[in-house]
């Protein structure tokens, strides 16, 4: 990997230079919390956050998206709609990073969702380390803490500067057109190195089992008394699911024009701890009782992602932990009570 | 992989005909408006939107033997099948698919097939049964079983009166309850079936479909008569959103109904804990 490096005077003129270009998405801070929004200048932008309220999933599988346009009437006509502008992403954590990588092998598996996978394509990931966890983070549990994957361009602020890792052509590009930039010395990647050890010793949260061993230990604790506890407590109101940036079901709906001429079919995100996701219309549900759904969302998280797309569906962010109102939905307590119990 | 169009866009048809089945079902037969077949194999699905409605997955009912068109039989429960049951020839709906695997011809070809239909089970089953009547040299003994709750709730009758005639077939029916006098035929749930006929278990293949709850009791017959577990074939339902699998609403532990089922054999099924 190529890495260059940017000092703070020309990180400003740098954004600016991109938001001339295209559409970006950054951190704001608003009542000391975060959260990813379109900016408008450079000094909106925040670089140093623990976590966003809502992952950057967001811009690639919106809450709310129309998939098809149609009219109605004599002569019904149908057609795909796919809104793809342009777009950078800045300031997005690893761990982040990793779920999108986990989403584009969703989205890209056997039938390739075009209107993810035209999106996907448009958005511009620049990354940055985290240097400040958030306290219910256990990014090092899950190996999410640092990537060197699945980023345009990655920053790590050494101070004064920030060494930019390049990840891939379009990064690469974007950079050289907007940037005043050096190249990156090893006394520079030495100080990445340990800004990087740095942070990793700031995590309050680990999980006591190894990553390998999470998806085993789930299945069997499949029957363990744990789920049921869990469940005796659920909301059923799926907020651990809608902050998780690994979580991607959706439901699918037709809507109409007022004036009955047309109308569109959209998705919206859905979530597997809601009591009818499983229901179907001769009035069978299939995870009828809270336990069900618990699992099924931990399961589905430990074991069933890994399976099906090699990777895991927990990155580690700890969003659900701290969406939870009822407190149940932490992967590093389950995990933990279910290691400590084997 | 990189996407030709959109996995949603459904493609035309029309509706050329319609009947209907029973109180509550109708039959519908589509021809898809660019003139193509639809191309699918007995046991696949659709998705069948209805604009402004939504969508729905149906099971196909006619045979891929049957050209120029195909049928769905549908119950009306909800927005999208009952907007169906509103509709009149000459409308136009959409249709995705065909999706799901189907049921395996090849590796029912040349064996004994006991066909298990338990109510509206008998829709999808039918893309079978009319299927194996128009290639009946390809199989050995073909077993039908049909039970249902009510004589009026007896689906596709003009085909039960000529399987009942058929010699391609050995046909039994039951109704759970009957107070018409002039029935002849067996009352009670369709596992007392069972013990009016003898199969050899090694080269018999069962195919089930039905209500959820009929399943256990019908494996339990199955293995009874000494069927394989991976010889006894079945269609579960689920909920479904988009039959790609993507929307992820038709989960079965870590298995997608949509891609790998709706047909499994019953040694997949007995080790996922939600299947049945
Ligand atoms: C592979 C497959 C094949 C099928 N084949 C056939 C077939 O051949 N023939 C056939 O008739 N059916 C078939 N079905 C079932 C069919 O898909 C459903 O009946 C259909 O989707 C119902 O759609 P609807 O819009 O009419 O009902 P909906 O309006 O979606 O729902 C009907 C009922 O369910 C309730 N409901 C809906 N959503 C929820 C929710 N989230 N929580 C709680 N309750 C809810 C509603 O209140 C209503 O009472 C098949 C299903 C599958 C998966
Ligand atoms: S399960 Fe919780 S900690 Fe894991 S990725 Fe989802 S929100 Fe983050
Ligand atoms: S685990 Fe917590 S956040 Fe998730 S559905 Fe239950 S109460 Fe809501
Ligand atoms: S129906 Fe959407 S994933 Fe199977």
């Amino acid at each position: 990997m190529k890495y260059e490096v940017i000092t703070k005077e020309d990180l400003p003129p740098f954004v600016n230079g991109l938001l001339s270009e295209i559409e970006v998405v950054g951190v704001k801070r608003k009542d000391g919390k975060f959260y990813f929004d379109r900016i408008e200048s450079y000094d909106e932008l925040c670089l140093d956050y623990d976590v966003t309220l809502i992952p950057p999933k967001k811009y690639l599988l919106p809450p709310n998206e129309t998939l098809l346009k149609f009219s109605l009437g004599e002569a019904i006509q149908v057609e795909p709609f796919i809104d793809a502008a342009p777009r950078i992403i800045l300031g997005v954590h690893p761990y982040d990073i990793k779920a999108i990588e986990l989403m584009d092998a969703v989205f890209s598996d056997s039938n390739p969702d075009a209107n993810y996978m035209e999106r996907r394509r448009n958005t511009v990931i620049v990354g940055v380390d985290c240097r400040n966890p958030s306290p219910n983070a256990f990014c090092p549990s899950m190996g999410t803490a640092t990537t060197e994957t699945g980023f345009d361009l990655m920053l790590t602020d050494i101070g004064e500067q920030y060494v930019v890792a390049i990840g891939s052509e379009k990064g690469e590009e974007l950079l050289k057109k907007h940037a005043r930039t050096r190249q990156a010395t090893e006394a520079d990647l030495a100080q990445r190195k340990a800004v990087r050890e740095e942070a990793l010793a700031k995590y309050k949260l680990s999980i006591k089992a190894a990553v390998e061993e999470i998806p085993e230990l789930l299945e069997r604790n499949y029957d363990h008394p744990l789920w049921e506890e869990l469940a005796a407590k659920c909301l059923s109101c799926g907020s651990c699911t809608m902050v998780c940036p690994t979580c991607v079901c959706f439901d699918v709906q037709d809507d109409v024009e007022l004036n009955l001429t047309g109308g569109w079919r959209f998705r919206q995100w859905d979530s597997c701890m809601l009591q009818g996701f499983a229901k179907v219309a001769t009035g069978e549900n299939f995870r009828e009782d809270r336990t069900s759904r618990l699992r099924h969302r931990y399961f589905r998280k430990g074991n069933y992602m890994l399976k099906r797309y090699g990777k895991l569906g927990c990155v580690g962010c700890g969003r659900c932990i701290g969406a939870c109102l009822a407190e149940i939905a932490s992967p590093v307590e389950a995990y933990n009570r279910l290691k400590e119990g084997s | 992989m990189r996407e030709k169009e959109s996995i949603y866009l459904p493609k035309l048809a029309e509706l050329v005909r319609t009947e209907g089945l029973t109180e509550r079902e109708r039959l519908f037969e589509l021809k898809l408006r660019n003139g193509d077949e639809l191309g699918h194999q007995p046991g696949q699905f659709v998705e069948l939107s209805i604009f402004g409605v939504g969508e729905a997955p149906l099971s196909i009912s006619s045979s891929p033997t049957k050209k120029g068109s195909f049928e769905v039989g549908v119950r009306a429960v909800g927005n999208v099948t009952n907007a169906l049951h509103r509709l009149e020839k000459g409308a136009t709906v959409g249709i995705r698919g065909p999706f799901g695997n189907g049921f395996p011809l090849d590796r029912l070809k040349g064996q004994d097939v006991l066909i298990v239909a338990g109510g509206i089970g008998l829709v999808p089953l039918r893309s079978l049964v009319n299927y194996i009547e128009d290639n009946r040299q390809d199989f050995g003994r073909v077993l039908l079983l049909f039970g249902c709750r009510t004589l009026q709730e007896q689906l596709f009758v003009g085909e039960l009166d000529h399987w009942r005639a058929s010699k391609d077939f050995e046909y039994y029916e039951s109704v759970d309850r009957c107070e018409d006098p002039s029935w002849k035929g067996q009352v009670g749930v369709i596992t007392t079936l069972f013990p009016q006929f003898t199969i050899a278990p090694e080269k018999t293949y069962a195919v089930i479909v039905g209500p959820p709850v009929m399943y256990r009791f019908v494996i339990a017959e199955c293995k009874n008569k000494g069927i394989p577990d991976d010889q006894i074939l079945l269609s579960l339902e689920r909920r479904m959103k988009c039959g790609v699998g993507k929307c992820g609403h038709c989960q079965i532990n870590n298995v997608y109904v949509c891609q790998e089922g709706p047909v499994f054999t019953y040694s997949e099924l007995k080790n996922l804990e939600e299947a049945i």
